[in-house]
């Protein structure tokens, strides 16, 4: 099947630095990829590029089809009621689903005549990913949607995500800060770190494939990638690749979602790429 | 019909939790043969989780013979768990119960207890046991 989103080579200078560097991968069609880093890892950079906002200064991203994108403030007029940003956004598209908007909203509960600026967050989050979804998108590129929103409103945007990618052929790339958040909804991770993807692949293979081992330093872990270790007095914890060591005094189990990315965050020169795959396997 | 719940704490996987609380709900009989599964979407909408791990549940299920999908319908269940399974679930809780009652007797507490019975599952399930 065709990916959705693919980058090769990309690269991005932002004055005299690189913003993104020699970034290769490929997102599958019907995903829900996290895209998570640093601030200034280049994750925006990265969502710009996806959907046409800036050029690549080396190599190319191409989506297969449109692209509809939030970005982190929510852009939506203060003054606009809601039924004035769906006119704009009518007037804005060359697509556009009316029909499919009003009763998105209608669901949500959120009333046409009230002003934008009279929505709580998380309703004003929901207006925004309520318009990027008319435009009828292949994929929708939604920067930090969770940011600055309540527990709830976070599980309602979410919910109501997910429930619209069980529609209909939808792709979704969303960056956050909490991992937490990307647990249960996201299927494909991508790590973004100064600049460099570290990280790219089904969120459940990555996982089978990676194991956290506890045990004392002098243990023998042969066999195994390292990806990260911390040390505390005699014992060691350490996020490594491949099948459990042999050396008994292990304890082996499998990584949550979160420890993967600290793992791959702490050692920038870590990395499990698609492209590495005859490296790691 | 039946809701699914989540406990994100458990460290096990979110379709395995599905996958569990279907079948717990056959044994209970809370869902029986010809009852419809929620849709995925209907799932997702209420737990935000991502609709292909509905779907991996479900197909696991269909692979046990459990359920079966009907295109453009939904997702039914095909058998029951087979009703002596009931019967052998109090036999074996009356000897884990006598287990416990021993162990606590030997001074273990709560923590010990889980423990002990958590790395003896995880063993039996590494030499094929379970």
């Amino acid at each position: 099947m065709r990916p959705a989103l693919e980058a090769t080579g990309l690269g991005v200078r932002r004055r005299r630095t690189w913003a993104l560097r020699d970034c290769s991968l490929s997102v599958p069609a019907g995903r829900v990829a996290a895209l998570v880093g640093p601030n200034g890892a280049g994750k925006t950079t990265l969502m710009h590029a996806a959907v046409g906002l800036l050029r690549p200064a080396l190599g190319s991203v191409r989506v297969a089809g449109e692209a509809a994108f939030v970005a982190q403030d929510k852009p939506l007029y203060e003054s606009f009621t809601v039924a004035e940003m769906l006119i704009f956004g009518r007037r804005m598209n060359t697509r556009w689903d009316d029909a499919a908007a009003a009763g998105r909203l209608a669901g949500l509960g959120i009333p046409l005549e009230r002003k934008v600026s009279g929505l709580s967050g998380g309703q004003q989050a929901q207006v925004a990913v309520t318009l990027a979804l008319a435009s009828r998108p292949d994929l929708l590129v939604l920067d930090e949607p969770l940011a600055n929103l309540d527990p709830l409103a976070r599980h309602d945007v979410m919910r109501s995500i997910m429930a619209e990618v069980a529609g209909r052929e939808l792709t979704v790339l969303l960056s956050s800060h909490v991992v937490s958040d990307l647990e249960e909804t996201c299927d494909w991770l991508i790590v973004l770190n100064g600049g460099r993807l570290q990280v790219s692949g089904d969120i459940e293979e990555l996982l089978d494939k990676h194991l956290v081992l506890t045990g004392p330093h002098e243990a023998s872990a042969a066999g195994t990638q390292m990806v990260s270790a911390s040390r505390t007095g005699r014992q060691v914890s350490m996020l490594v690749r491949g099948a459990p060591p042999l050396d008994p005094r292990w304890q082996a189990r499998r990584p949550g979602l979160d420890e993967l990315v600290m793992g791959y965050l702490r050692s920038p020169e870590s990395a499990v790429l698609p492209h590495l795959a005859g490296v790691d396997a | 019909m039946i809701e699914f719940n989540l406990d994100r704490g458990s460290g096990v996987s979110t379709y395995l939790q599905l996958v569990h609380q279907v079948k717990q709900a056959l044994r209970l009989g809370t869902l029986r043969p010809g009852d419809q599964l929620p849709t995925a979407r209907e799932v997702v909408e209420s737990l935000a989780i991502n609709p292909n791990t509905v779907l991996k549940a479900y197909r696991e299920l269909e692979r046990e013979g459990l359920v079966e999908g009907r295109p453009g319908m939904g997702t039914f269940v095909r058998q029951g768990i087979a009703g002596a399974t009931l019967a052998e679930h109090t036999r074996l809780r009356r000897g884990l119960e006598a287990w416990v009652r021993e162990a606590r007797a030997a001074g273990l507490d709560q923590e010990d207890l889980r423990a002990l019975f958590t790395v003896v599952l995880a063993d039996a399930a590494r030499e094929g046991v379970a």
